[in-house]
């Protein structure tokens, strides 16, 4: 099976430490996969140098056939495939939910207003805040901002999703309607890659779980395996630390 | 994990008249009683010194301090040689008061557009424009706008030519430009580097991110440090009047010395500056809090 993203010796210094050091992995289309660990861990950095917004020392991103890591490719064509939800929403505070979610398509893929607007009703539907349309995000709670958020990034109909701890900006009682949307979206087929700290939430729609620690991966493997039978001791600290 | 909540920052610079936001009530009061002040004044001035109030008024002082002056003051009324000085002034100044509007305004529209440039300029990746505009900002704002005048109108000026306006102009908006373009660089660091990212990820060019999402955001938080940066233009646009210019400040010194008598053309000039700028800072704090109400 061809991979989407596939991550080769990623490595980010920042100054003298080493947030990403010789990191290789693989997602698989169709594919959720949760990446955990400890905050310093690099989860976030390794995340985010899948869309280029971390520029890697070293080491190589593709997603499909596009070399997200070379200068030459056109990064803004590579980025409107791949949706970011980011821990703390960054809804554009001057524009309504539907303007939020109808820029990029009507700036980027140069849809016509109508269409771009029926397809963001649809998303808004979707996740359950279509008569939020004409709301300015300041009037929205953290669940509804980042269920928000999300419709933004299905908006542009990317092939892979990236979620940058979408639940660790929220009050407790507003994770489950983000992260219901988020299972939703999983068992729909959607490519996902998830930094998050929300262990139920990997147990129920991960694939597979990579567990990083100093800027490496430690151990990676199904829910089941990882969680219940951890072969590496770090790992079975963290979740004994965690759960 | 409590959600975090974004603080609506506000850049204020505040060395011009305060602005009067609904939200303050000793800046209101005071900026009404010193409105109202400077009107009364200017309707008062004028009445007090018509022919018939003056020979009223000379005629009570006369009772109790009668002086060979007084009597002729009140023989040049009889004669019907008295003239109304403030009445005069007040006739005068429009032509002033226009060349004065012309040069702030002109300057205002270009000293934007230097410093949304240099704003840009300063946060630019390409290293020869955040140079240039580094150095503008920083050569500036160290000398003087007096000297800027007299430089690009006195030396400058006679090798390129330039006439009072244009050199008024040019100056003025070259200078403010720097100041502002500090403001613009300041507002659009303020706005949190997510938005860029945020924007950037759905496929946005760095250029589209910086006018469709940080430049709409960067306006509504450094309105009011501009509209300062108007109301202090508008009084500094009185330094024009060095150059053969004549603005209202000059006119004012023009009448002084045809008349012998500087006091009524400057009071008259304070007073409708001091009107102008109130006026304009309740108009910064209007369109402010317009910006306030739209986009929350």
């Amino acid at each position: 099976m061809p991979d989407r993203i596939r991550i080769e010796g990623a490595t980010k210094l920042f100054g003298e430490l080493k947030a990403l050091n010789n990191v290789s992995m693989v997602v698989h289309p169709g594919e959720t996969v949760v990446v955990i660990g400890p905050s310093g861990s690099g989860k976030s950095t390794l995340l985010r140098s899948v869309n280029r917004l971390e520029v890697l020392s070293a080491g190589d991103v593709w997603i499909d056939e596009d070399h997200v890591t070379n200068h030459a490719s056109d990064i803004r064509k590579i980025r409107e495939e791949v949706g970011m939800v980011f821990q703390n929403f960054n809804l554009f505070p001057h524009l309504t939910v539907l303007q939020n979610i109808t820029l990029s398509p009507i700036n980027v893929k140069k849809l016509p207003k109508a269409k771009a607007e029926a397809k963001a009703m649809e998303l808004l539907e979707r996740v359950g805040l279509a008569e939020k349309r004409d709301a300015w995000p300041e009037q929205l709670s953290g669940g509804q901002k980042q269920r928000v958020a999300i419709a933004r990034a299905l908006a542009m109909e990317p092939k892979v999703m990236l979620f940058d701890e979408p639940t660790s900006a929220l009050d407790p009682e507003m994770v489950k309607e983000v992260l219901d949307v988020m299972l939703a979206l999983a068992k729909e087929g959607m490519t996902m890659m998830v930094v998050t700290h929300e262990m139920g939430f990997a147990k129920a729609a991960a694939d597979r779980v990579i567990f990083m620690d100093q800027g490496e991966i430690i151990e990676e493997g199904t829910p089941k395996a990882l969680f219940d039978s951890p072969k590496n001791e770090r790992t079975a600290k963290f979740l004994a630390h965690i759960l | 994990m409590a959600e975090i909540k974004q603080i609506p920052v506000r850049i204020q610079i505040t060395d011009g008249a305060l602005i009067p936001d609904k939200g303050n009530k000793t800046v209101r009061t005071s900026w009404k009683i010193s409105l109202f002040g400077a009107l009364g004044l200017l309707v008062f001035l004028p009445l007090y010194n018509m022919a018939p109030v003056q020979q009223f008024v000379l005629q009570a002082w006369g009772l109790f301090f009668p002086s060979p002056e007084l009597s002729a003051r009140l023989s040049s009324i009889a004669a019907g040689t008295y003239k109304n000085i403030w009445v005069d002034i007040l006739l005068y100044l429009p032509d002033g008061l226009s060349v004065t509007f012309a040069v702030t305004l002109s300057s205002i529209a270009m000293a934007t557009i230097f410093g949304l440039a240099a704003g840009l300029g300063q946060i630019s990746r390409v290293v020869l424009l955040n140079r240039i505009a580094t150095v503008y900002v920083e050569v500036i704002r160290g000398i003087p706008l007096l000297v800027q005048i007299f430089y690009i109108y006195f030396a400058l000026g006679s090798i390129f030519h330039l006439d009072g306006f244009l050199a008024a102009v040019i100056s003025m908006s070259f200078c403010y430009g720097a100041y502002m373009g500090e403001i613009f660089r300041a507002g659009i660091q303020a706005i949190p580097r997510g938005q860029m990212e945020a924007a950037l990820a759905l496929g946005l060019s760095r250029s589209q991110a910086i006018w469709t999402i940080i430049i709409p955001q960067t306006v509504k938080i450094i309105l009011p440090a501009i509209g300062n940066e108007f109301i202090a233009l508008l009084k500094d646009s009185s330094m024009v009047s060095v150059m053969a210019l004549v603005d209202l400040l000059r006119l004012a010194k023009n009448y002084g010395s045809n008349h012998g008598d500087y006091f009524p053309p400057l009071t008259v000039v304070a007073l409708v500056y001091l009107v102008m700028t109130l006026i304009l800072s309740w108009l910064v704090a209007v369109m402010e809090e317009r910006l306030n109400q739209n986009a929350r």
